[in-house]
């Protein structure tokens, strides 16, 4: 290997990196407000690129379907737990349901009046952040106080379904977008496509946005605060079901985001949501799921070694990755004391 | 119907199917019998444990490729490929299960979610393994020459396998390991302070999973005489855990009613949802996921106790009460047994045990009391061995306990209760009991699948029954502990405490929440069993309750020693009064 | 007698078989302090902590002439009912001043100014002047007294109505305990309702206007907090004599 094969392998694996970055950093985020292991994260990345796939093929995206079953499930859930408070089920519809619902109008009418580009991607990120307190509403919330592991169950059985459902409205082909940029820069013998820089930047730009959103703004707080102490929280008046929504909120804002950016790297399928995030949990469990600069660290590494396991052994670059997991554990046992779980 | 009249029908129809039934649903339930297998496993895990694996579809696979490549490519038997995939099993689960337990939580799911995937990639990627398409030519497995070729005769060895395999986790499941692994779920302070280590334990019980799910895929093998990598993705660990969570936790049958379940539901929505959808595809999981959501948001005990409010559960004869364990010696009357000596506990900055000392002599009942906050508990954690002293000294019959984990300091002979009270709540009250005498079985887990231990069983169960006999609760003994009261569950507690043979009893808040006449009745017991010769100490905050009960008080304010001595004397001190009315 | 601002009737709170809260009934009075005073384990954290929502129980609960029994925690805060819990329940790893901040969340999302919200915490400021010299520091580093003076501070913020305070003395020294109580006694003259709830019965009772002595879940006694002060019967209950 010479410098310039392992530069490109570097800026590769740091493209990818930072996009499981912004996973580990969703992961994270949902779990400590949460408890939720929320292994779907993936498929709000895979959902924006088929979208906006769709649109540039001058198709209808599947979106307008899937954003349809989500909010009628997620109202149904309403009018099923509030059919006695009639004032109480339409404000709760209008949290969980409704941005879900104008969303597929949304996408359906960006389609049909044929609005261009800025517009297909407003759509899209609009459409896959408003799947986030649907998912929240449908599956979780219901069981809000429930143990870990059964939230995790869930958590699996939701990305299940969610997938099951993008096979169903996005179809099996795979797609990719066009790139933002097809600049590239070259520094001595290395070059560096416009695409990463973008990445990088942008990336940058969302981890400042998170860490000034949290540092700075009262719902930022209001979710700390219920990561920290959910009982103080609820005294203060920040209900855990608010919490619940807005962190998905962000999680699918996240995942649309890390959808821009893979979009045009990878071609990805209805169920590749799941390797995406996966690697961004791989990330994640290195920070413990409670630490956002390692987890964000952690990330990053696994791109690297995915990058650079796909020059040496390409054919067991997913085992490498996935394998990974085990010494990440080891470590963490060494490194955490026993806690009660009770 | 009697429940044993049932297995018998079951296993008669079982017998019976292959000659009746068309070809097509022999093969439906072959796969039942090895999904059963795996869901089996996972029913202990997940449902008993209290611990969860996404990955068994790994481990069917491991199973399953073991005893292809070796057979096909090294001439291997199948039995001798058997135990080497059991071995290979064994030591994965062995390796993942020490590495992610031990911390607790949620570490092991999300490791078998990695091992699963890297194994699926594995199988694929590695040549020899034929990649996506395979290896074909398993060879069939043969009893004394006779080879099983023809899928009804299978049948009967997957069937044969799949009521053993139930008949040993039903066995372990009422034995001394199976009562702690039940314990499990209870919290790891409980089980450690009748000495199980939870950590192992769970281990153990995952491991066993593992094995059946080995076993599972060494049939699926045998059976197909083909393999490729599609069965063993992760897509199949989720329709085995949903087959678990259908099962449900409440009898090793709901395995089989998972599978049985899971896989007429799948062969009807194969069938008839691409017919919905005009499209092919895998679009069952779509209903399998719905499912296993409104499952666990509305059913998590999964759906056979809904079948078990038929079947009346069987009225077991009580256990003869006996003595027959082994005993410790017990210290002569004003010996010294617990000696707290300066004991300090700091948290960060705060101090809540500020050097405290003070002293219980054999025979003798002791109330350790205070206002809320006074650091009562803090000190109640630092002799039981769930906190660790910062300094000083705590010594139980002259051994010094600041260092010891619990299950050590319970081996020495000091029996506790739980303020709030951890009774595993599904199991009778003489099985709880029986757990408090653990560490005075022997029997492991292979024993006990095997059935091997009635000598071990019966000495314990007459153990739990002498106790219970003591205390005066021997009608209950086959009642569920959850359905007892609260003040019945606290002395429930005590006998499990007794059962462990202990020289000094710990009880922490035991009048808490009671009645006023079961408080008195409480009292009685305590007075009952200081007669009998057991040394006490109480912490509680009803002074009322400790009033006529103790030989002495000491009394706990800001983490310090206010007072100490004849609970009269205590009682009318200014700066006991002071501490409890307030200035 | 003014109006009833909070009244409690036939209250029962359960966890799985053990009844904490038998059968309780009270009233605070607009502008009032009422005490529950009683020993540990009385069911006094219980009574206080299902009458804000965060336990399931049954039996009735009216404030403010609306019945609000079942509701969100979140909108008894809207409603103007704030609890100071026996655990404090502060964000340890937040600042202090994140921590006021967040006492005015549901004002703020009610559409209230920031200003509005400074000019609370100045006099959040006026009756604690050590917080404001401790802005920038995490909560979860703060001495006992100034964590107390602190999630007091948060919940006045929210410009409650009726202020729940559960065992504001809890592991303080009695220095300390008198100046927080003499700072809520100065509160009443503003129009604050409280209901106290405190083991230190002579500090509580030398506070509030109106006493009710709990019991293992039940009410054993009530009355003007002046009489209850030298009842040979509340010290029985305290002492355990007979």
């Amino acid at each position: 290997m010479d410098v310039s094969i392992a530069a490109l392998l570097t800026q590769d694996g740091l493209t990818n990196g930072a996009i499981y970055c912004l996973i580990a950093l969703a992961l994270v985020l949902v779990f400590a407000v949460t408890r939720v292991i929320f292994v779907p994260q993936g498929e709000f990345v895979a959902f924006t690129v088929l979208t906006l796939a769709a649109f540039e093929q001058k198709q209808l995206p599947g979106t307008v379907w899937l954003s349809l079953a989500l909010g009628v499930a997620a109202a149904s859930a309403d009018i099923v737990a509030h059919r006695r408070e009639p004032g109480r089920m339409l404000r709760a519809i209008a949290g969980s349901a409704v941005p879900c619902l104008l969303s597929a109008l949304l996408v359906w009418g960006v389609f049909a009046t044929g609005a261009g580009w800025a517009f297909q991607v407003i759509a899209t990120v609009v459409a896959v952040m408003a799947m986030g307190p649907a998912v929240y509403r449908v599956a979780f919330q219901p069981i809000a106080t429930a143990p870990v592991l059964t939230l995790l169950i869930v958590s699996v059985a939701v990305h299940f379904v969610l997938t099951g459902l993008g096979l169903l409205f996005f179809g099996a082909e795979g797609a990719r977008i066009s790139p933002f940029t097809t600049v590239s820069f070259t520094f001595g013998s290395i070059n560096v496509s416009g695409q990463s820089l973008l990445v990088y930047a942008f990336t940058a730009g969302l981890v400042i946005a998170m860490a000034v959103f949290f540092k700075v703004t009262l719902f930022g707080k209001a979710l700390r605060a219920t990561a920290a102490n959910r009982t103080g929280a609820r005294l203060v008046g920040v209900s855990p079901n608010f919490a619940g929504r807005l962190c998905f909120t962000l999680a699918a804002a996240i995942g649309a985001a890390s959808g821009l950016l893979i979009g045009p790297i990878t071609t990805v399928y209805y169920d590749s949501g799941f390797l995406v995030g996966l690697k961004g949990f791989v990330g994640a469990i290195v920070g413990g799921l409670a630490s956002y600069p390692i987890a964000a660290a952690g990330a990053i590494f696994v791109g690297l070694v995915e990058a650079f396991s796909s020059f040496w052994a390409s054919a067991y670059k997913e085992v490498i990755v996935f394998t990974l997991i085990l010494p990440v554990l080891l470590w963490r046992s060494f490194n955490t004391t026993h806690h009660e779980e009770e | 119907m009697k429940p044993r009249v049932l297995v018998a029908i079951v296993v008669a129809l079982v017998a019976a199917a292959p000659l009746v039934a068309p070809p097509f649903y022999v093969t439906l339930l072959n796969y039942i019998g090895l999904y059963s297998l795996v869901a089996l496993g996972l029913v202990l895990l997940t449902g008993v444990a209290g611990q969860t694996s996404f990955g068994q579809a790994a481990f069917v696979g491991l199973g399953a490729y073991t005893t292809a490549v070796l057979t096909t490519q090294y001439g291997m038997s199948p039995w001798v490929t058997l135990v080497i995939a059991l071995a290979i099993t064994l030591v994965i689960g062995y390796i993942l299960g020490i590495i992610t337990l031990s911390m607790g939580g949620h570490y092991l799911p999300l490791a078998t979610i990695a091992w699963g995937m890297s194994l699926y990639f594995l199988m694929g990627t590695i040549e020899s393994f034929g990649g996506f398409t395979g290896i074909t030519g398993v060879p069939p497995v043969s009893f004394f020459g006779m080879a099983l070729t023809q899928e009804s005769h299978f049948y009967y060895f997957i069937w044969l396998v799949t009521l053993l395999a139930l008949w040993c986790v039903a066995n372990l499941l009422d034995s001394r390991p199976g009562r702690a692994i039940r314990a499990l779920k209870q919290g790891t302070t409980m089980v450690e302070a009748f000495g199980v280590h939870p950590g192992r334990m769970k281990t153990a019980v995952f491991i066993l999973a593992a094995l059946l799910a080995c076993l599972s895929g060494w049939l699926y093998a045998h059976l197909q005489r083909f393999v490729n990598p599609t069965p063993f993705g992760i897509n199949q660990g989720i329709e085995y855990l949903f087959m678990a969570v259908v099962g449900g936790a409440v009898s090793v049958w709901g395995a089989v009613l998972g599978a049985t379940l899971v896989t007429l539901l799948k062969t009807w929505l194969q069938d008839l949802l691409p017919k919905l959808l005009g499209e092919a595809g895998q679009f069952e999981i779509i209903v399998f996921g719905v499912l296993l959501v409104i499952l666990l948001q509305h059913a998590r005990e999964g759906l056979m106790p809904f079948l078990q409010r038929f079947v009346p559960s069987p009225k077991r004869a009580l256990p003869e009460a006996g003595d027959r364990l082994q005993h410790r010696s017990m210290p002569a009357a004003g010996e010294p047994v617990l000696e707290v000596n300066k004991a300090r506990k700091t948290f960060g900055g705060l101090v809540a045990v500020n050097d405290v000392s003070f002293d219980v002599k054999a025979r003798e009942v002791v109330g350790l009391i205070g206002p809320n906050g006074a650091g009562k508990s803090t000190c109640f954690n630092l002799i039981s061995g769930a906190l660790d002293a910062t300094a000083g000294s705590i010594r139980f019959m002259g051994q010094e306990l600041t260092k010891a984990s619990a299950s050590a300091i319970s081996r020495m002979g000091l029996g506790r209760t739980f303020q709030h009270v951890k009774l595993v709540a599904t199991m009778t009250v003489v099985e709880n009991v029986a757990l408090g005498a653990y560490l005075r079985g022997t029997k492991g887990i292979v024993a006990s699948a095997l059935k091997l231990n009635r000598a071990d069983e019966a000495a314990a169960l007459a153990e739990a029954m002498r106790q219970l006999q003591r205390v005066g609760l021997a009608e209950h003994a086959h009642d569920p502990a959850g359905s007892l009261p609260l003040g019945k569950q606290r002395v429930v507690e005590i006998a499990r405490a007794l059962a462990a043979d202990p020289i000094l009893l710990l009880l922490d808040e035991p009048a808490a929440g009671l009645r006023y006449a079961e408080k008195q009745q409480l009292a009685q017991l305590i007075k009952t069993l200081k007669g009998e010769g057991m040394t006490v100490l109480l912490v509680e905050h009803d002074m009322d309750f400790v009033m006529g009960l103790v030989d002495r008080l000491v009394v706990l304010n800001f983490g310090q020693k206010l007072a100490q001595g004849l609970p009269e004397a205590v009682q009318a001190d200014p700066a006991v009064r002071e501490a409890y009315l307030g200035v | 007698m003014s109006e009833v601002l909070l009244e409690v009737s036939d209250l029962h709170v359960a966890y799985g078989q053990v009844e904490a809260v038998r059968g309780v009934s009270l009233a605070v009075p607009s502008g009032k302090i009422a005490t529950v005073i009683g020993p540990n384990g009385a069911g006094k954290t219980t009574l206080l902590s299902a009458v804000m929502g965060l336990l399931p129980a049954s039996g009735r609960v009216r404030f403010a002439g609306e019945n609000i029994t079942g509701r969100d925690t979140e909108a008894l805060v809207r409603m103007g009912m704030s609890l100071v819990p026996e655990k404090r329940e502060l964000f340890a790893d937040m600042t202090v001043l994140e921590n006021l901040e967040l006492g005015g969340f549901s004002r703020r999302r009610a559409g209230e100014s920031r200003a509005a919200l400074s000019n609370t915490m100045e006099e959040v400021f006026a009756l604690f002047p050590r917080l404001k010299e401790r802005l920038p520091q995490l909560a979860g580093t703060l001495s006992g007294g100034e964590r107390q003076m602190l999630a007091v501070g948060r919940a006045l913020i929210g410009k409650p109505r009726l202020l729940l305070l559960d065992e504001p003395s809890l592991g303080l020294a009695p220095l300390i305990t008198r100046d927080i109580l003499a700072t809520i006694s100065r509160l009443r003259a503003t129009g604050l309702s409280v209901l106290l709830v405190e083991q230190n019965a002579r500090a509580a009772l030398q506070t509030a206007d109106y006493g009710y002595v709990l019991e293992t879940g039940e009410l054993s006694l009530e009355g003007p907090a002046d009489d209850l002060l030298h009842d040979e019967r509340v010290i029985a209950t305290y002492l355990g004599k007979r």
